[in-house]
């Protein structure tokens, strides 16, 4: 097993917790006995102490750890990580997913930019999607936390309303949506009462995309509040106390003292919020099959391998330009991550 | 990443509608008239879905969804049950789901555990592993799985196909390689909590890593895991690109998939797909009002972590 950590391993305890018993626990021995070897620091005598001797893992041990280990690694690799690679190689290739697979090198991408009319609408509509999320529900979904975390009276009944949609599927969110947009009989046509000339709120390429982020942001709102709703029941009261003595407003504490302490919290939803955005594939597939001034990069995907004609290295080049927007904000998460686990 | 100040996740992080502070001004009025408004807003387009669907067709086409009912009937929940078969997509959604959520906890709290509690070496790195694993778009792995799964060949107990393709098993054990970086992540994140000492007794007493695990750790994480088995529920159950892609057997399609067959081939009454969409959602609805605490504790887990 090349995952045993040996006795200097880094792996500093986390700081005592506030509540209660598990407070105290440390490299330092406490129970068995400190053995004194000859040459050895004090201090890895003492953390090897602490772990149980030298013989860690019976072979048993090692049996249960290599097979409870070795089966989600394994499927982790099969179905999420060498799928990812292998996309990138296709990606170079012009397969259709029965032939030989033949190198074209950049061809698919050359042909994406700029013969294939489909990909800059989809790719403008994949970020829309990101600004219209990020700088519209997220903002919004906090706000609701804010106002919320105020302590109101039936905190519970808004906070249960304004989380409902987030477990409703994202195709069902489609087809409520096509309830409340459509043409004749829609609900919203209905309130404006415009019937000479009743706007085709899903059939308009030019509006039914703004439609459909309504429809995914009455989604995410509620994903985003709850988030920072559990981030700001967090933050320590006695920062708001001092801060309201030295005498700042409400804003000023808001911005100037609780929404920096949220800044995990914010990570993960910067998260979220991009990974939805590049994800997006259920509503518009349940409205039209994303056509139609609904295209997106996850449709054109989808439609380049199931469709009649497989071009698996065409379909593949597309997926690398999604993996590609997604790996930068990933990758920017997971250095925080590592950060923070250094820091335990 | 850590908030020091965080209550034990599973515990509190909804349940308190404890006033903190009282807001000694009218503001507060407005403050509750605006949540009133979203709130309803946000309640509107379901009302409005369950409101369509009781309805029938003839009516709203002619006086549109937003009108004063006629007639009020069950008719299209008879008529959706009865001419498109959702029961038997409930339970291919059952074959999914079930299976999934309870193997992707198992395997999932497996590997916190290790790498959590027990000191290894390069156990960041195997979260990382996991954790980024989640956060790639579902596109980038569809393709090659798409091609893979073709390949395999399965006898024909398992898969009338022959392949992978067109099987659960392929649909479960995407599910499964999926969302166990999620679940990893939160389950390290709530181990982490737990006091080591429990363990460390353990140890002395000589127990294995297995009895460690299971009979030491698992038992602690129940908040945790039932928090986490009610949200990948919900997701497993929502899901319908997996099952369109690696699916192609229209009878055996999970229900979120199948609600595009009520869908007609010339013409879609939008009333029964209304329907429809209740039943589908009326499921997590249920699970969500029901199991509210479990359900946000799961999602939280994640982003406080204690």
């Amino acid at each position: 097993m090349p995952l045993l950590r040996s006795p200097g391993g880094q792996r500093p305890d986390r700081p005592p917790r506030p509540c209660g018993s598990g407070g105290t626990h440390s490299p330092e021995p406490k129970a068995g006995t400190p053995k004194d070897t000859g040459g050895r620091t004090k201090a890895s005598v003492s953390r090897r102490a602490a772990r149980r001797g030298p013989r860690r893992f019976t072979r048993r041990d090692v049996a249960v750890l290599s097979v409870l280990l070795g089966i989600p690694v394994l499927l982790d690799v099969a179905i999420v990580w060498g799928p990812t690679l292998a996309s990138v190689a296709l990606s170079f290739t012009s397969w259709d997913g029965i032939g030989d697979i033949s190198w074209v090198g950049t061809k698919n991408y050359e042909t994406l930019f700029t013969s294939y009319p489909q990909f800059w609408p989809a790719a403008r509509h994949n970020l829309l999607w990101l600004a219209f999320l990020g700088l519209v529900a997220t903002p919004f979904g906090l706000l609701l936390a804010v106002l919320i975390d105020k302590g109101v009276r039936f905190s519970r009944f808004y906070q249960s309303t304004l989380y409902m949609p987030v477990v409703l599927s994202l195709a069902v969110v489609g087809f409520i949506a096509q309830l409340v947009f459509s043409r004749d009989q829609g609900a919203l046509n209905a309130i404006l009462g415009d019937t000479e000339s009743p706007t085709d709120w899903l059939g308009d390429p030019d509006l039914n995309l703004w439609m459909i982020l309504l429809a995914a942001a009455w989604r995410h709102t509620g994903y985003v509040m709850i988030l920072y709703l559990a981030g700001l029941k967090a933050v320590d009261s006695s920062l708001k106390e001092a801060a309201a003595i030295d005498g700042a407003s409400e804003t000023q504490t808001f911005f100037r003292v609780v929404f920096p302490t949220l800044r995990p919290v914010n990570v993960i939803v910067g998260v979220i919020t991009v990974i939805e955005a590049l994800r997006a594939f259920d509503i518009v597939y349940a409205v039209n099959k994303g056509r139609n001034g609904l295209e997106l990069l996850s449709v054109l995907v989808t439609d380049n391998i199931i469709g009649e004609a497989s071009r698996i290295g065409f379909g593949s080049a597309i997926a690398v330009v999604l993996l590609l927007v997604s790996m930068g904000f990933v990758v920017t998460y997971l250095v925080q991550e590592i950060r923070g686990e250094k820091n335990r | 990443m850590t908030l020091d100040t965080a209550p034990a996740p599973a515990a509190t992080p909804t349940a308190t509608a404890a006033p903190r502070k009282h807001l000694p001004r009218p503001g507060r009025l407005g403050l509750h008239a605006f949540l009133m408004t979203v709130s309803l807003a946000f309640l509107a387009p379901l009302l409005l879905a369950v409101y369509a669907s009781l309805r029938p067709y003839d009516e709203t086409s002619e006086h549109g969804y937003f009108s004063l009912p006629k007639k009020l009937s069950f008719d299209y929940y008879q008529q959706a049950f009865s001419d498109s078969d959702m029961t038997k997509y409930f339970v291919n959604t059952l074959i999914i789901a079930v299976p999934g959520v309870l193997l992707a906890l198992f395997f999932a709290s497996f590997v916190a555990f290790a790498v959590a509690r027990l000191r290894m070496r390069g156990s960041v790195l195997l979260l990382m592993l996991f954790t980024a694993g989640n956060l790639l778009p579902q596109q980038v792995i569809v393709t090659p799985l798409y091609v893979l799964f073709n390949r395999i060949p399965l006898p024909y107990w398992m898969s009338d196909s022959m392949t992978m393709f067109d099987s659960y098993w392929a649909v479960v054990s995407v599910q499964i390689g999926f969302q166990i970086g999620f679940c990893v992540f939160v389950l390290a994140n709530f181990m982490r909590t737990l006091p080591q000492e429990i363990l460390e007794a353990a140890i002395v007493d000589g127990a294995s890593v297995w009895t460690q695990y299971w009979r030491i750790t698992l038992p602690l994480c129940r908040p945790a895991l039932a928090a986490l088995g009610t949200l990948q529920f919900t997701w497993m159950y929502n899901d319908f690109l997996w099952a369109l892609v690696f699916i192609s057997d229209g009878d055996k399609l999970p229900i979120t998939s199948a609600l595009n067959n009520l869908r007609g081939q010339f013409f879609t009454d939008y009333n029964l797909l209304a329907a429809g969409s209740v039943i589908v959602a009326l499921p997590t609805l249920l699970v969500f009002l029901l199991l509210q605490r479990h359900f946000i504790a799961g999602l939280t887990l994640g982003s406080t972590k204690g």
